[in-house]
């Protein structure tokens, strides 16, 4: 294979660069399938669906701690960006593992929570709402899951000096699973309506 | 890959693209091309499985009971699964892979004058998913209780509990084989829209690209946009069945009508999905062989995106006797018919576009052509099932099977040959037997309409859909209705056997065919400006455009093309 | 058109006959406009030697027309298809006609059973007749169904009526129809239900005022002798391969438990 894959690669007609372009096509097909999800629940729960009331057992100081950490994560791969737009490739890397860090620690809260509700017996079959507690939750887990091992390669390949321009991405992805967790949080932690 | 991000290339230098090793050539690509032959000849083998299916149950149809020779007894059992397996292969691993991965992926970089995809090792990845879900797919066929038989909609609870369907493990690897298949084509089609946007040739503006590139980026848009909320679903079903949540049972709180929203919310816009990629290279095809400039470009474009815009807000049209409110209904029957609109505009540009032409029949006109004669009936055809009230009798009868096999047939094979003759000199580089071509159209094209034409009267008759033997309703086992069926499966079987000549064709054509010019057809489009085959890089120098891709017969000019690629004559 | 192939035997058989009438008339003039202009159009322009093709843009008011005037056209059509459905489906399926008689239809896997709501005309009482598979129906009677599921989608139709429901589970769906016409019609389901599907049928028989009392006393008092098995009786027999399935016991159950 050749070094510097194609040429087309290089090309840009539109003047955005081909791998934001990229990252954005991935962030709205992902947007469509938790938007699915989320759909699905906003209409059970409109339904009035017995379980749904069980969303006041969720802990929502947990929730909190873990908007206010992954928030937190993504003030730091914004720095991480900034500070690799100005070449300095060690401070970006340092920036980059902490947000991987608040991935652990959101991840941590996580399973505290989990291990919490199986003991009480809330597992995924116990009703839809904890169906579509354990999918949602889970399933945005995996995508942080995912963001902080390519987090982890990115650190690695911009360390030796390679493609800058990755740090962006990585931060749109990373934004993009804040998001989700935004409009999650609200809606298994806190809504009553 | 390690591009280096301050690598600036100028687009002429194009020596990097060096001979690559057999494993890296063919079995591992990240060439476009070859990965484009990988997905239409997977596509291929799926039609023969999908064929052989239609003639499996189309015999037990005909002559119920009776053991089908080179199949064996079909039962109760088998028809469900072989009707449901013939429905999602042909749409999910024939029409998809073929038209829009196999034939978007060889067309959309040599037509939009680049040397590869923008993401190559991603594209690779796309087919391999995609190879991983077909093998999914062939191995629910021989798990326990036999491959799914709840239709390719899956309605639950029928798809979503064992004891339902008698197929515990064959409906959950179905569901996974599915979902496989869309997470490839959506990683497929990041490739699709970045590469149009952003490697388009130096001068190449919007409104300079071709409408087959065009319409395949517009169907990947749908896809992407419609495909997400029935991923989620998918996950939902498969959760269903191997964990016990009950998301679709109404025992533990949830809603079997719920899937069926995810699911037509996906489903009709996946029609306009796999419809855009024939549409589009049928209008590059009869532009070619009229010699005539598309009629109303821009009006073609815009009807796409009106049909693709409106494609969102139809999917409650194949629901209207499941138990939705009756009064919604109403409102689906507006936008339903409202997409007669942009559609029937369109056909007129396109046949507009065969006036003052000079028309030479040959065989990829003759099978676009009839593509759009065939569509006009399942185009009408659909306006009938567009009203609400007909819906009522007409439900999972044959006339919605002959309504939509005349679209589908026409989209997923008249598409496919259309495209197939086409381009087979650019793949191949050798020209294709024009006579068995036409033998091959003629044995293709009259069978088929005398298997579905007849079905419609079928369903006028009341026959209802997915039934294996129609002896159990005394007023569908006449003898008269019981002799269409023998036509229609006569007919089949005389189409199978006419697909042979094509089988034969293609291959002695790609071997012994007769060499092919760069450029056998005369059209304008840049793949046509480079060898045939394009070698690894597509283009010895990559060109630049100066007109759009449909300047044929331009007055004044000697020649009756005008290649996109040509520098305008100094004056 | 309809009414050739198959009996018209409820009082909106007609109006949706009717609705195809007119709406193959609208497209058929369509598509034979369209398909001729197709045809005429391959064989006039066919190549010929030193005839170059023309050169038209359609982008000119000139030469849009011809594809915008018949589009217009194709908006006033559309609006006459809408609003005849419009008025068909409002009467059939979202109005509901004072009832004289009610049944309630229930969907498994592969039966169908059916409650007659007696003479006082509720059902739940003492005097419901319940049947499997055989649907009595007193002709000219409004009648009002609750169509119900056990397990899975199954669809309530009858080709003679015009008559197309899904049952849902967990869910009762009301509709009426009017039964016009003497005689004993297909019910099919018409919704992809499991391994036996293809054999989930009934009869709908349409009986006057007189033989339908006899038949209901007959189902009473147990003389009575199931339509469906003597219309089934009349055809080729149930298939005996179903020893070809892998659950040969469970389904043996219960398709004992249906017949």
């Amino acid at each position: 294979m050749s070094m510097h894959g194609p040429i087309a690669t290089h090309r840009s007609a539109t003047g955005v660069p081909t791998g934001r372009l990229a990252v954005w096509w991935l962030m709205a097909s992902e947007i469509f399938i938790f938007g699915g999800l989320i759909a699905c629940f906003v209409l059970f729960k409109l339904n009035g669906t017995p379980g749904f009331e069980d969303a006041s057992l969720t802990s929502l100081t947990a929730g909190a701690v873990n908007t206010f950490v992954l928030l937190t994560s993504s003030l730091t791969v914004v720095l991480a960006h900034a500070a690799i737009e100005k070449g300095d490739r060690e401070k970006s890397f340092l920036y980059i593992w902490y947000t991987i860090g608040g991935g652990f620690v959101f991840l941590g809260v996580k399973a505290y929570e989990y291990t919490g509700k199986i003991i009480n017996g809330h597992i995924i079959t116990e009703n839809l709402f904890w169906s579509f507690y354990y999918t949602m939750t889970g399933l945005h887990a995996l995508h942080v899951i995912g963001g902080m091992v390519i987090m982890a390669l990115i650190s690695f390949d911009i360390r030796k000096g390679h493609n800058y321009q990755r740090v962006e991405l990585i931060g749109i992805y990373w934004h993009f699973v804040d998001l989700i967790w935004i409009f999650l949080f609200p809606l298994l932690y806190i809504a009553n309506f | 890959m390690s591009q280096a991000a301050t690598a600036v290339q100028t687009d002429t230098n194009a020596e990097h693209h060096e001979e690559l090793s057999f494993l890296y050539k063919y079995i591992l690509p990240t060439d476009h091309k070859i990965i484009a032959m990988q997905y239409i000849f997977t596509g291929m083998i799926m039609a023969v499985i999908g064929g052989y299916f239609a003639y499996a149950f189309r015999m037990q149809l005909a002559f119920p009971g009776e053991l089908v020779p080179l199949y064996g007894l079909v039962g109760p059992g088998e028809y469900n699964m072989l009707v449901t397996n013939h429905g999602t292969i042909m749409i999910f691993w024939v029409a998809m892979p073929v038209l829009i991965a196999g034939f978007g992926n060889y067309i959309i970089p040599l037509m939009i004058g680049c040397d590869d995809m923008v993401f190559p090792r991603l594209n690779r990845l796309s087919y391999q998913i995609f190879l991983a879900s077909t093998l999914v797919l062939i191995l629910s066929f021989f798990v326990k209780g036999g491959g799914f038989g709840g239709a390719w909609t899956a309605y639950p609870p029928l798809s979503s509990v064992a004891e339902y369907s008698l197929t515990d493990w064959g409906a959950s690897l179905w569901v996974l084989a599915v979902a496989l298949e869309f997470v490839s084509f959506l990683l497929g089609g990041i490739n699709f829209v970045t590469t149009t946007m952003n490697a388009r040739a130096p001068g190449m503006k919007m409104m300079d690209i071709p409408i087959a590139v065009w319409f395949i980026v517009l169907a990947v848009i749908l896809f992407m946009a419609s495909v997400g909320p029935l991923i989620a679903g998918a996950v939902m079903l498969f959760m269903d069945q191997r964990i016990g949540t009950s998301f679709f049972l109404p025992s533990g709180g949830g809603d079997p009508l719920l899937w069926q929203h995810l699911f037509w919310f996906f489903g009709h816009p996946e029609v306009y999905v796999v419809l855009l990629p024939t549409l589009g290279i049928v209008a590059d095809i009869i532009t070619v062989f009229s010699r005539k400039k598309l009629f109303g470009y821009k009006t073609v474009l815009y009807t796409a995106f009106a049909t693709g815009g409106l494609s969102f807000v139809v999917w409650a049209h194949h629901q209207f006797i499941a138990g939705i409110d009756p009064r919604m209904a109403n409102v689906f029957v507006v936008t339903t018919v409202l997409i007669s609109i942009p559609l029937a505009e369109m056909m007129f540009s396109y046949i507009a576009t065969l006036y003052g032409g000079s028309i030479e029949l040959k065989t990829p006109m003759l099978w676009a052509l009839s593509f759009i004669a065939a569509f006009l009936i399942g185009g009408v055809t659909g306006i009938y099932l567009g009203a609400s009230a007909l819906d009522v009798y007409f439900h999972d009868s044959y006339f919605v099977l002959a309504h939509f096999h005349y679209t589908f047939f026409p989209i997923t094979i008249i598409g496919m040959f259309a495209a197939i003759t086409f381009w087979f000199p650019k793949m191949f580089g050798r020209m294709m037997n024009d006579t068995l071509g036409k033998i091959h159209f003629w044995g293709t094209f009259i069978p088929f309409n005398c298997i579905f034409l007849p079905l419609f009267f079928l369903g006028l008759a009341g026959q209802h859909r997915r039934i294996y033997n129609y002896n159990h309703f005394p007023d569908l086992a006449t003898q008269e209705l019981q002799n269409i069926r023998i036509f229609a499966t006569v007919s089949l079987i005389v189409m199978l056997c006419f697909q042979l000549v094509f089988i034969y064709n293609f291959f002695v054509s790609m071997f012994k065919g007769k060499k092919a010019p760069d450029n056998p057809w005369n059209a304008n489009t840049l793949e046509w400006s480079t060898p045939s085959p394009p070698p690894h890089g597509n283009f010895k120098t990559l060109p630049t455009v100066y007109r759009g891709a449909y300047e044929y017969s331009v007055p004044g000019r000697e020649m009756d093309y005008w290649p996109q690629n040509e520098p305008p004559e100094e004056s | 058109m309809i009414e050739y192939f198959v009996y018209s035997a409820s009082s909106f058989a007609g109006e949706i006959d009717d609705l195809f009438f007119v709406i193959t008339l609208i497209i058929g003039f369509w598509f034979f406009l369209t398909f001729g202009a197709l045809v005429y159009f391959i064989f006039k322009f066919r190549r010929k030697d030193g005839v170059k093709a023309q050169y038209i843009t359609g982008e000119k008011h000139s030469e849009t027309k011809w594809t915008h005037y018949p589009h217009f056209a194709v908006i006033a059509m559309d609006v006459v298809i809408i609003a005849v459905n419009i008025l068909v489906w409002v009467n059939i399926k979202q109005t509901l006609p004072p009832r004289d008689n009610l049944v309630r239809v229930i969907g498994q896997q592969w039966s169908w059973s059916f409650i007659h709501a007696g003479p006082d005309g509720e059902l739940d009482t003492a005097d419901d007749v319940a049947t499997v598979n055989d649907l009595h129906l007193k002709i000219g009677d409004t009648y009002h169904f609750e169509l119900q599921s056990r397990d899975v989608l199954h669809n309530f139709a009858v080709p003679a009526f015009r008559l197309r429901q899904d049952a849902v589970p967990g869910r009762t769906i009301s509709g009426w129809f009017k039964p016009t016409k003497i005689g004993t019609y297909d019910l099919q389901c018409a919704e992809m239900c499991g391994y036996g599907h293809g054999i989930m049928g009934a009869a709908v028989t349409v009986h006057s005022e007189e033989s339908y009392n006899t038949t209901m006393a007959q189902i009473q008092n147990g003389t009575y002798e199931s339509h469906y098995q003597k219309r089934m009786g009349t055809k080729t027999p149930l298939p005996s391969y179903t020893s070809q399935v892998d659950d040969e016991d469970s389904f043996a159950v219960l398709l004992a438990s249906i017949f």
